[in-house]
């Protein structure tokens, strides 16, 4: 009985079921907070036709970077990609489809794509080009655009910590879209640092609770660095 | 004298106030926070999921899990907060960030702003500024007043894709400190030894001048 273990033991479990045209959330920002094992696994997978849903899209070679190359993406949703030389020329020939949107409507999205709401009205993007086909309305003198939610079929999420149940724990700002994107999958991967016993974590200090995890791995992380800036002591 | 950067930022830096949180923008905007009076406290506010951000890491600090939104390394100051990407737009679109300072390439005489995206030549994306200049009244756009072959970025209407329309209603430039009203740009300050007519020569929007138009402190 596994009762409320989330714990696979190999990334064929991890992603088992993922196939070819689905949705993907994909967690991090830049390259903070990425599933580095779970995107290489889809990589090598080989799935194609995805429509990935994350905030940036790798650099060349790196996190999404991965399914670039590989030519899997069909569709990308994203507020920021401008990192990535084979993400432009893949756009700019028309080879994949990009919807830009911006980074709070977009944590919104998925924020309100986890919790069941279908839509929601935002002041974000009205009179601009994001707002061009959607339906506006205004608010006590406000105009304001109405944006759709999103969910996934896979969420592939980053963690810093979890216990076996699939309580997680973000550290800093590796956090940013994981949390959201757990709530939203159909199917929530999550890989971490560390997994612990059930009662390890302050149950006050989780982060995501179990019930949005279906699946738990633990991974090993290179964590590159994307703008490497210090200061002289 | 047109400004540096460094001074573009020093003088928006007497914008803030004691107990301001902060969202600063890439490029110059991020230089304002070298120009923090000593006398005054602001927390700075990075959309990437941090409030009080720190300056950048010593090399051995260097931590890969700690970036700013324009995703370098960066640190955390005593009663600094981490939490996800829907919390910090909460904070910024539900108007909780006192200042807002970002780049800009055009603006126009109704506050409209372009800053994200020249057709056939940039497809990076906007990231978070159509929800931070959607998100608090107080924003200040940092720019040059002239692209470098002399073209004025500074009106009648935006020629390039919007981030937001009537929203901006102060900008600093190399040249000048304006605001934005009624329709036109009203020169408030001019740049060190800059005169009014070359800021008139370099504004193709409304301008507005009303009587002497004093020269910017910067201090």
């Amino acid at each position: 009985m596994a009762g409320f273990n989330k714990v696979v033991a190999s990334y064929d479990e991890a992603l088992a079921g993922l196939s070819d045209g689905m949705t993907v959330m994909v967690g991090g920002f830049g390259l903070c907070g990425i599933p580095e094992g779970l995107i290489q696994k889809v990589k090598d997978m080989g799935v194609r036709e995805l429509t990935c849903i994350s905030n940036n899209a790798g650099v060349d070679g790196f996190a999404l970077g991965k399914w670039l190359e590989g030519r899997q993406i069909k569709t990308m949703i994203g507020s920021y990609v401008g990192e990535n030389a084979l993400f432009e020329k893949l756009f700019l020939s028309g080879e994949m489809e990009v919807i830009l949107t911006p980074q709070g409507t977009l944590a919104e999205k998925i924020r309100a794509g986890g919790a069941g709401i279908p839509a929601f009205y935002t002041a974000t993007g009205y009179g601009t080009d994001v707002a061009k086909g959607k339906d506006t309305r205004e608010f006590h003198g406000r105009n304001y655009v109405l944006e759709e939610s999103l969910t996934a079929d896979y969420a592939l999420v980053k963690a810093w910590k979890a216990d076996t149940m699939g309580n997680l724990v973000y550290r800093m700002t590796a956090q940013n879209f994981n949390p959201m994107m757990a709530t939203a999958g159909r199917i929530t991967v999550a890989e971490v640092e560390e997994i612990v016993e059930p009662g390890e974590l302050d149950p006050e200090h989780i982060h995501t609770p179990g019930i949005f995890v279906q699946r738990l791995i633990k991974g090993t992380f290179e964590k590159r660095i994307e703008q490497r800036t210090i200061r002289s002591a | 004298m047109a400004l540096s950067r460094e001074q573009i930022a020093q003088r928006v830096a007497s914008e803030l106030r004691d107990g301001y949180y902060v969202n600063l923008g890439i490029g110059i905007p991020t230089l304002v926070a070298n120009c923090i009076p000593a006398d005054i406290e602001v927390m700075l506010q990075s959309e990437n999921g941090l409030l009080g951000m720190g300056p950048f890491p010593l090399d051995e600090e260097v931590d890969a899990d700690l970036i700013n939104a324009g995703k370098q390394t960066v640190t955390a100051i005593t009663g600094a907060a981490y939490f996800s990407s829907a919390e910090s737009f909460a904070m910024i679109r539900g108007a909780h960030v006192d200042l807002t300072v970002l780049g800009a390439f055009e603006i126009d005489q109704n506050g409209s702003i372009a800053s994200w995206m020249i057709p056939g030549k940039l497809v990076k994306g906007m990231g978070g500024a159509m929800d931070l200049v959607a998100g608090t009244d107080n924003i200040v756009v940092t720019m040059t007043h002239a692209s470098k072959s002399g073209q004025s970025k500074l009106l009648e209407s935006c020629t390039l894709p919007l981030t937001g329309v009537n929203c901006i209603r102060k900008v600093v430039t190399d040249l000048a400190y304006l605001e934005i009203h009624d329709g036109a740009f009203h020169l408030i300050e001019r740049a060190p030894g800059v005169s009014v007519e070359e800021i008139r020569e370099k504004t193709t929007g409304r301008l507005i001048v009303d009587g002497d138009v004093p020269e910017m402190r910067l201090d």
